[in-house]
């Protein structure tokens, strides 16, 4: 079997798992809605600025908890049937595949949920879906690869939001920046910080491929 | 005193950066530029730029470290690494300290009450860049305190180690470039452009970066001598392997 195929074995693995034991999709949905729906109680209709910001900030905790079990579910035995199949790269891959399209659909309905609740004071939308598209993809793979180290560590989430909240900031930081501009009419989107999320996406993807092997075998 | 050619420079530097530095013998040779507001103040520059610098070094050291570890499996690496690491997070704090100092006479506003000068302070993007990075080592810290079995909390911080490395350097020299700010350097690296550093100058900092990091180098290498012998056992065990 050639590597492209392993890895879409891997992520079609994962799908089906996640179709037939939805909970934890549904839990993920839960807890958008449900803190969408505080988010609403408490504030409304809430400025751009705070709309921006809360946005990226339910995003970021989408992210964790989305991620943090992608690692975690797989038992010691069946790791170690893997071990025998594939390589490392082809498993981490087909993590960062899967993790990317389930933050993709949890983004968009993410955004879709707030402008909903919480208005809607985006006024380019096209380019905003885009930011949040590529922030979604830049979030999930940087916490696919920290839910590797946490699930090596046999921690809990807790101990991915402490080794990843230093580690985003710079990538948040930019994509607040972008996506305020999404909010006027004047002014367009900045490139210099979009090509830079992409450069530290390869980057990401890179620095797994080179380091899960040293996670992958105890 | 085996090879301690290196810890008498950096006495001699640190001396010369000390006495040049705050131009102790009122030398001409040793006098600076007097800009508008700076004035004295940016002979700081001896010690809070140099104090950046050395922790920079510092923390290539330790991930240069974690990548030995990782090639040879040798814990002699796993304990350099980390202790490269606290000292560089101490080069940090006292880059804050002393940047503190500055931003006192230089930033802080005198007709305004303290706090309003410190919420005015505390968003700088320099800052916030400098903070990230004594986080993530703080958090590699963290990480390798949560795991108990030696040779897997070796592994995985050096991974974290590396992996976190890759991002110091967005949050240190890429995102201060992107946000306006009054810290000096916003288009280039300050310390190293040889028109932003007047010449007299240079002839004190350079030896001043060097000697705080041979400093740094020095304490993180009596760590690590201490670390060695308490787990000297341990270490003879993966040496007969």
């Amino acid at each position: 079997m050639s590597s492209i195929a392993k890895i879409i074995a891997l992520f079609k693995k994962d799908l089906l798992l996640e179709v037939r034991q939805q909970y934890s999709f549904y839990g993920i949905l839960l807890y958008i809605g449900a803190t969408i729906f505080v988010l609403y109680l408490a504030i409304e209709e809430p400025e751009s600025r705070v709309w921006n910001g809360l946005f990226w900030v339910i995003q970021l905790f989408i992210c964790i908890n989305a991620v943090a079990k992608s690692f975690l579910q797989e038992p010691r035995g069946r790791m170690l049937y893997f071990q025998t199949l594939v390589s490392p790269q082809h498993f981490v891959f087909s993590k960062l595949l899967f993790n990317g399209l389930l933050m993709l659909i949890m983004s968009s309905l993410c955004y879709l949920l707030f402008s909903l609740f919480l208005g809607n004071p985006v006024i380019k939308a096209l380019p905003f879906i885009g930011i949040v598209l590529l922030g979604a993809l830049s979030l999930s793979l940087v916490f696919t690869f920290l839910a590797a180290i946490a699930a090596k560590a046999q921690q809990n989430a807790a101990i991915m939001a402490i080794l990843g909240f230093p580690i985003i900031i710079p990538q948040l930081i930019m994509l607040i920046r972008i996506s305020s501009a999404a909010f006027s009419a004047a002014g367009t989107i900045p490139s210099t910080p979009v090509l830079m999320l992409f450069a530290m996406d390869v980057l990401v993807i890179l620095l797994a491929s080179i380091l899960f092997p040293f996670l992958w075998k105890d | 005193m085996n090879k301690s050619w290196w810890k008498v420079l950096c006495v001699v530097l640190l001396v010369y950066a000390v006495t040049a530095g705050l131009n102790v013998f009122n030398a001409p040779a040793f006098e600076v530029p007097r800009l508008n507001i700076l004035n004295e103040s940016i002979r700081n520059l001896y010690f809070h730029v140099s104090m950046w610098f050395s922790m920079m070094i510092l923390f290539i050291i330790s991930v240069v470290h974690a990548v030995r570890y990782l090639r040879t499996n040798n814990l002699r690496y796993d304990i350099l690494s980390r202790q490269y690491a606290v000292i560089g997070i101490v080069f940090g704090i006292l880059g804050y300290a002393t940047g503190m100092i500055w931003a006192s006479y230089t930033w802080a506003d005198p007709n305004n009450p303290a706090a309003a000068s410190f919420t005015a302070i505390a968003k700088e993007p320099k800052l916030i860049g400098a903070g990230i990075a004594l986080l993530i080592y703080a958090a590699y810290l963290v990480l390798r305190d949560s795991i108990s079995d030696i040779d897997k909390k070796a592994r995985i911080s050096a991974v974290y180690n590396i992996f976190a490395f890759a991002f110091l350097f967005p949050s240190i020299w890429i995102i201060p470039r992107l946000l306006e700010s009054l810290h000096p350097g916003g288009q280039g690296n300050p310390a190293l452009n040889p028109r932003d550093v007047d010449a007299r100058m240079r002839l004190v900092f350079y030896p001043a970066v060097i000697g705080w990091t041979l400093l740094g180098v020095w304490i993180a290498t009596l760590k690590v001598r201490l670390q060695f012998l308490k787990h000297k056992a341990l270490l003879n065990d993966t040496n007969r392997h």
